[in-house]
């Protein structure tokens, strides 16, 4: 082919079959209203994403079988991100772009989710983060909503149950520097711990991201300083490492965490070591209210294990989120995005739901211990 | 109570030197295959992911694995890497044998990325990380101020008598003196009716079980991912040029060395836990470019 011919003709025919292509993907079936998630579904935090992707099918199908939203079928597209920041970003466009979804559900870590929501928030696509706790994500802009309460109030539970409750007064502090959640929960323990007159004794870090897998260095140091508790705020795959290789060391005080630690990964990975450690939590397969025990039964029948918080709260997002497209009557963004925000009193799995003026839910939190392997209630800490 | 400053560093050295072991194992097979190929496999660190694997699938019990003992695991993870690293070089390195160095540093990167990506598949291991199995109970011995476990201890006495089996077997076989000659003059060697093809391999084999073994212990502390040997391998290569490359107590000098300075930093500073690897790498770089142990000029990789 010469040159001016590929110029005049082919090049020109390639970009409109490409454009055609394009639209074509982002035609929307007419009987079918288009929800994205991006989540990890697999690597490092895997179980996160799909817990969530369960809860959120779950939601789907059941709102699905009450004969959908705006009579029509509720279609649920997921992106896997592979636990990685880059690539939530990747995701979230093409949910976007290519399949041209009404709005966007996910992630549960931090770091992804404020990949994701300047994503959202540039193309005016409604997200609804069921997970992320950092209070960065919905200070994005004014698209963006979560479900769960924020780390502000995370941090003030463990630093005041640490105090309170374990009259612990010296705390060390190691946290995972490559997740804004991690830092963001450590910064808002700290605060609290030293208000109420506690002392930080040792502050120490790793990074999940470089694949650290050895914490012995920064636990030795962290021994030395004999803290009466250590909070760890990371993810469960460290958390379950640190457990083990803290006890190898010999550091024998109650370990501290946040919602990171929730995983059935968590007790397979540290065993025995973190018998007895505190984590805080959305909510607790303890709970005794029928609709809880009802959402746990319908899991269970489902996908043959009890659901983690992540499960629950990618339940109540896909809910919350079509009862605000039945509320708008619409599935015009601006319609979703301003129904999404008068949420008010939503009976959810995990508490009752109010979003406030910051687009964050104001929620009670649940502090568990690992006992025998599994997360047993020990109390419930309003906001 | 709190302890004195004196004791925390006696701690962080042994931990250091328990971690060094490591990267020591791993840096011999970089060293043992720089020694006679002058050439860099950058591949090792990915054996070592496959080792651990190995090991892995090994020890687990029937039915997700063969449910062996923990010796009987690292043999078995050892024989396969071995086996592994003879096809890799039979494969990828041997028809470039005659072709510009930079050629077979680039297949390397190859082999890796490919051992990577295959790993990540899910009909192969998955992408998501695997703890390993809790073979040893695990134990903690007070020797004086210092707590070391029983874990440490395995990993240090492995390590340890792998290397000395390595320096017999280097020092006095058969095969370890057609090792020395080769990696001295490789065509001279082979005019003295040595088979160097026979030598590369083995030194493939070597490598490749050393690094298997390491592979398995540190899995034994902490868990099986498919891009577990990224970081290692780039350690332990940097710990190979600290102690002199192509020199092999100088890698287990190198591991040792390197293995300790993270601890140190790790413990005031674990931010610079992995810059402290590479600004070694430049110091020794400037100040003795033949690395603690090494002699003789130094080639352009």
């Amino acid at each position: 082919m010469s040159r001016s011919l590929w110029h005049r003709v082919a090049a020109p025919a390639l970009l409109l079959a490409l454009a055609a292509l394009a639209a074509g993907c982002g035609v929307k079936k007419a009987n079918t209203i288009r929800i994205g998630e991006f989540a990890s579904l697999t690597g490092d935090t895997a179980t996160f994403g799909i817990s969530t992707r369960n809860g959120i099918e779950l939601a789907a199908q059941e709102i699905n079988a009450a004969g959908g939203v705006l009579g029509k079928q509720v279609e649920v597209l997921v992106e896997d991100n592979r636990s990685q920041t880059t690539e939530a970003a990747t995701a979230v466009t093409r949910l976007i772009n290519q399949y041209g979804v009404v709005a966007v559900l996910g992630e549960v870590a931090s770091s992804r989710s404020l990949a994701g929501a300047p994503i959202c928030q540039r193309n005016r696509i409604p997200m609804i983060t069921p997970a992320s706790t950092n209070p960065a994500v919905t200070q994005v802009g004014d698209y963006i909503f979560r479900i769960c309460f924020i780390d502000p109030f995370q941090g003030t539970v463990m630093a005041r149950f640490a105090f309170n409750t374990l009259k612990a007064r010296k705390v060390a502090v190691l946290f995972d520097k490559s997740q804004d959640y991690s830092t963001g929960l450590a910064d808002f323990f700290r605060e609290e711990f030293e208000r109420l007159g506690g002392k930080i004794t040792t502050e120490s870090s790793y990074s999940s991201v470089s694949g650290d897998i050895d914490f012995k260095a920064q636990l030795t140091g962290i021994r030395a300083k004999a803290p009466d508790a250590v909070f760890v705020p990371g993810y469960y795959n460290q958390v379950g490492m640190i457990a083990k290789q803290s006890r190898e060391i010999g550091i024998t005080v109650p370990l501290l965490g946040g919602d990171g630690w929730d995983s059935p990964k968590l007790v397979e990975i540290g065993g025995k070591a973190l018998e007895g450690d505190y984590f805080s939590n959305h909510y607790s397969v303890e709970n005794k209210s029928p609709h809880v025990q009802a959402f746990i039964t319908k899991y269970r029948r489902a996908y043959g294990d009890a659901p983690d918080a992540m499960a629950a709260l990618g339940y109540d997002s896909a809910r919350i989120l079509c009862d605000a497209i039945r509320r708008a009557g619409s599935t015009e963004a601006q319609a979703i995005r301003d129904a999404i925000a008068q949420t008010s009193g939503f009976e959810g799995v995990t508490g009752t739901i109010t979003l406030n003026a910051e687009r964050n839910a104001v929620k009670p939190a649940v502090v568990l211990q690992v006992k025998d392997g599994r997360f047993r209630y020990v109390e419930t800490v309003q906001p | 109570m709190q302890d004195g400053a004196l004791s925390v560093f006696l701690q962080q050295l042994v931990n250091g030197l328990a971690w060094g072991s490591i990267y020591s194992l791993i840096a011999l097979g970089y060293t043992m295959v720089y020694g006679i190929l002058r050439f860099i496999n950058f591949a090792h660190g990915d054996i070592y992911m496959i080792g651990a694997y190995a090991g892995y699938f090994a020890v687990t019990p029937r039915p997700g694995g063969l449910g062996l003992g923990l010796f009987w695991g690292v043999l078995l993870a050892m024989a396969a890497c071995a086996l592994l690293g003879v096809i890799i070089e039979r494969a990828a390195y041997r028809p470039l044998r005659n072709a510009p160095r930079l050629t077979v540093l680039i297949t390397a990167i190859g082999v890796s990325l490919l051992l990577e990506n295959v790993a990540q598949h899910p009909s192969v291991f998955g992408p998501n990380p695997r703890p390993f199995p809790d073979v040893i109970a695990m134990r903690t011995l007070h020797l004086g101020p210092v707590a070391v476990s029983n874990l440490q201890l395995l990993i240090v006495g492995a390590s340890l008598a792998l290397m000395v089996v390595l320096q017999l077997i280097v020092n006095y076989t058969r095969i370890g003196r057609a090792m020395r000659a080769v990696s001295y003059d490789r065509e001279t060697a082979a005019l003295m009716g040595v088979n160097t093809d026979t030598v590369i391999s083995a030194t493939f084999a070597f490598g490749s079980a050393l690094a298997a073994a390491a592979g398995v212990l540190v899995a034994l502390v902490s868990q099986v991912e498919p891009l577990m040997g990224i970081m290692p391998g780039i350690k332990a290569f940097v710990a190979a040029v600290l102690g002199g490359i192509g020199n092999v107590p100088g890698a287990m000098v190198g591991g040792l060395v390197l293995g300790v300075s993270e601890y140190m930093v790790a413990w005031h500073w674990p931010d610079f836990r992995d810059a402290i690897a590479f600004a070694l790498l430049i110091l020794i770089l400037l100040v003795r470019p033949t690395g603690i142990l090494g002699t003789g000029a130094v080639e352009k990789v």
